[in-house]
């Protein structure tokens, strides 16, 4: 148990997907304006990168090794996330039209936020089993939503002060990611080796 | 090759199939931000903002195909209400009421041909043939329809002048 | 007495001592005096005389409309000679309606009735008499005090305060009519107490003017109104404040003070109802420090509704030196005049001409989020968070912090080390959000019309439509019933 924990742990923090290892930039940059949407965001990524991970780890094993046809793994998860996406959309066009409205292209635009094709890209490479896998992608995600929601809110704060107009704008919101970045590399000590 | 087909075909049926039922499931009746959107606009039918009326306004602003500061007449009480409604950010700073501005009839250049009358969205001129006509300053939208159709460039668009009532200090710079 | 604990607050220099030795004095009539319309809060009233006709001292010249209004009346005998727009005691210095009278030099007064005992006056008689003398509240919010008088009076007010804080540095007015009046304004006090049947009566009065606490003690010993001394800070005299320094109980925000069984009123109003009621006289005259800097002979005058600013400059021995700014009102919370050619108002408490030095800097500097506002605000609000919003232009992030609970009383301005005008920014969004709110009224009402319009125009071609068929289906019918007949004369 502890062990799952602590893969939890070191997902959301200490190998954090976006800080750590740069994967989902676009939305990270994109729909961090506003916390509550920064939010809500997060927790659509959530959605899709769980059920991903545990669709892409059972085509792995029970469609793609059985039948040895491994190369269309690329393929195959593509079209599994963009089925995911799809239904997220849906749902929340149903239950929130404002939250639909607010994310926009963003919304669709998960299929190709790096981070989820990339976490059961890993999951395939480090052999992991379908525990770590679906754990490790929920981790991630939350780490993801985490930091999009600490970076939402530090753009919040941002938008108050005076900047000069050479870095108002993007160019500020990029230091302030890679000094966020630089504060989640101390979490790298919390895991003792 | 048989075997990646079948399969890839047989996965992509049964996505397909999910997704078509969730479709179904999830179905949304039109769309009740349109409605909401047409309560939030002016409901002149003026035109100035490029669609059909109000009803196309909202239309385009409920695809996202047009910005919320689309509504010349609302200014920015609109801007901020849709921009609010639809959860974006609205740049209402460059709207600032583009200077309010409310028609006024010239008396002495006036025929009484109750042209603007006929074509006001809201009732804002009061006249008869042969009568001056007057404007209603609190049920002007400024849409202009009625400079449009004067003969004798009698009604025309003039900025709303600062009262005591609504005069409030400047942003600090 | 025991005191309750306060939020917040500052202690400006007081600066009083300029106007506060200098016995009241009478103004002479000026030969002009230009009476606006709307000098309260509400409705503006609205003109009953005509150009060229005759008035006499204390007669009505416009009448309150609607519920929230005030009668205006003549502040001298003579003839209206103009009734148009005349530049307002305002910082706009925008026009305003204003009724003109030229002075015949009689200052003669209407003959007023006036009851042999005002106490034996029913409460709602009390409140008309108030009201129909056009006060308002004097110590600058201007709000009908007959208004407040009837409403309390429904809400059952318990508590009755007077408001003798006068915390607004160089402002001594209320000072010197306690001092001088005092036994009149707790006459005034007993009124309103019966007007409005509250049980406590109590005076708060800033401890930093003794003697007009020695004569409003005097003058209260032996009725059932206790004058209290409350401490000496900025905004003493915000009527929350001095609610919560006497009772401890706070308004809730965005409710009245009658909501807690509260009622306050100011001294100078409790005096203006001892005379309306007493000798029957309305509104016409109030006290006014002129005072500042560059002020020759400061002092308390007697100033009749309507004079002109420039003129009570001009009796109190003109300027020393040139002053740096004109302020109506006090230092903290008044506005600044750009012209001194603008008439006193009924909630004019003072004119100060300040000299340069006493201005000091204005240069303003960015924030270092020392939190020095948030310490003085008497709200409890975070002016700098506010500020902060509004300047990058969303005014509507100050409001949910608390915008509109904000009373604009410059403290956070008086203290802030950076010289931000953090109540400039407040001022403005609020004028912004207001006109906003107007303009989404506005949008309702044309939305209504434009409706309206359409079912109209669409009834109008649907009746023409079925009128066209009905005319179709007649002749149709004739048509056929012709061609019946012919076939029949054919046939036969």
């Amino acid at each position: 148990m502890s062990e799952y924990l602590l893969l939890l742990l070191s997902t959301a923090l200490v190998n954090n997907v976006v800080l750590v290892k740069f994967l989902g930039l676009c939305p990270f940059m994109g729909i961090s304006k506003k916390m509550d949407t920064a939010l809500s965001m997060g927790l659509a990524t959530t959605f899709v990168i769980t059920f991903t991970t545990a669709g892409s780890w059972l085509l792995e094993h029970w469609l793609l090794m059985p039948l040895g046809i491994e190369y269309l793994r690329i393929l195959t998860y593509i079209l599994v996330i963009a089925a995911v996406v799809q239904f997220t959309e849906m749902v929340i066009r149903k239950v929130s039209p404002p939250l639909y409205q607010v994310l926009g292209i963003y919304l669709p635009l998960i299929t190709t936020n790096c981070a989820v094709l990339g976490l059961p890209l890993l999951n395939v490479q480090e052999n992991n089993g379908f525990a770590v896998s679906l754990i490790g992608g929920f981790g991630s995600s939350v780490g993801f939503t985490l930091v999009l929601v600490l970076f939402a809110g530090m753009r919040e704060r941002i938008a108050l002060a005076s900047v000069s107009p050479v870095f108002s704008g993007a160019p500020i919101a990029f230091i302030t990611a890679g000094m966020l970045a630089l504060a989640f590399m101390g979490f790298a000590g919390l895991v003792p080796h | 090759m048989i075997t990646a087909m079948t399969s890839l075909t047989i996965l992509g049926a049964i996505l397909g199939l999910i997704l078509g039922v969730a479709a179904r499931v999830f179905r949304v009746e039109g769309n009740a931000l349109v409605g909401e959107l047409l309560d939030i606009l002016p409901g002149s039918q003026c035109g100035q903002c490029g669609f059909p009326g109000c009803a196309g306004a909202a239309q385009a602003l409920a695809d996202g195909s047009a910005p919320v500061t689309l509504c010349p007449p609302g200014g920015r009480a609109v801007a901020i209400a849709l921009a609010a409604r639809l959860g974006v950010e609205a740049d209402v700073s460059g709207v600032k009421d583009a200077v309010p501005m409310i028609a006024e009839v010239r008396e002495e250049l006036c025929i009484g041909c109750t042209r603007c009358f006929k074509v006001c969205p809201t009732d804002a001129i009061m006249g008869a043939a042969q009568q001056i006509h007057a404007v209603f300053r609190e049920a002007c939208t400024a849409c202009g329809k009625c400079e449009a159709v004067c003969p004798t460039e009698s009604v025309t668009l003039v900025p709303v002048s600062v009262t005591l009532h609504g005069w409030y200090w400047p942003k600090p710079v | 007495m025991k005191l309750f604990k306060l939020r917040g607050g500052v202690h400006p220099q007081g600066r009083k001592e300029l106007a506060s030795e200098r016995a009241i004095r009478v103004l002479p009539m000026p030969d002009r005096l230009f009476i606006p319309l709307q000098q309260h809060v509400g409705a503006p009233a609205q003109p009953l005389v005509k150009v060229g006709d005759h008035v006499l001292k204390g007669q009505l010249i416009a009448a309150s409309q609607g519920f929230i209004s005030a009668p205006v009346h003549a502040s001298t005998s003579g003839r209206i000679v103009a009734i148009g727009d005349y530049a307002a005691a305002h910082s706009s210095g925008l026009a305003a309606p204003t009724v003109t009278i030229a002075s015949d030099g009689d200052d003669r007064w209407l003959e007023t009735d006036s009851p042999s005992d005002p106490f034996s006056l029913s409460p709602e008689e009390i409140a008309a008499r108030v009201g129909a003398a056009g006060i308002v509240g004097l110590g600058g919010a201007t709000f009908p005090s007959a208004v407040k008088l009837s409403l309390s009076r429904k809400n059952n007010v318990r508590t009755l305060i007077i408001n003798g804080g006068e915390c607004e540095p160089y402002i001594t007015c209320d000072d010197r009519l306690m001092r001088e009046r005092a036994s009149d304004i707790i006459e005034g006090v007993r009124l309103i107490r019966h007007a409005v049947g509250a049980v406590d009566v109590m005076v708060g009065i800033e401890e930093n003017k003794p003697a007009a606490l020695l004569a409003m003690r005097a003058a209260a010993s032996g009725t059932e109104v206790k004058v209290i001394a409350v401490p000496a800070m900025y905004p003493m005299g915000w009527d929350k404040q001095m609610i919560r320094a006497l009772t401890g109980c706070e308004v809730p925000a965005d409710g009245r003070s009658a909501d807690i069984g509260v009622l306050v009123h100011n001294v100078a109003t409790a005096y203006a109802v001892h005379e309306a009621v007493r000798f029957g006289r309305p509104l016409v005259s109030r006290l006014v420090t002129v005072s500042g800097g560059a002020v020759a002979e400061p002092g308390n005058l007697v100033v009749p509704i309507g004079t002109l600013v420039e003129t009570l400059f001009q009796y109190c021995g003109g300027f020393s030196e040139k002053p740096a700014r004109l302020v109506l009102g006090g230092p903290m919370m008044g506005s600044e005049l750009f012209s001194a050619a603008v008439p006193v108002v009924k909630g004019t408490s003072g004119v100060l001409a300040l000299t340069a030095r006493e201005i000091g800097s204005t240069q303003a500097a960015p924030c270092i989020r020392c939190s020095s506002c948030v310490r003085a605000c008497p709200v409890g609000l975070l002016p700098l968070e506010m500020a902060a919003h509004i300047r990058a232009g969303n005014s509507n992030a100050a409001v949910s912090r608390g915008l509109k609970d904000c009373i604009a009383c410059g403290c956070c301005s008086f203290v802030c080390p950076s010289h931000i005008p953090l109540v400039h920014y407040f001022n403005f969004a609020k004028g912004e959000l207001m006109e906003q709110e107007r303009g989404k009224l506005k949008l309702e009402a044309t939305k209504k019309l434009a409706d309206e319009r359409m079912a109209r125009t669409q009834r109008i071609e649907r009746e023409r439509e079925a009128a066209a068929a009905k005319r179709k289906a007649a002749r149709e019918a004739k048509e056929a019933a012709a061609k019946l007949t012919q076939t029949i004369t054919e046939a036969a």
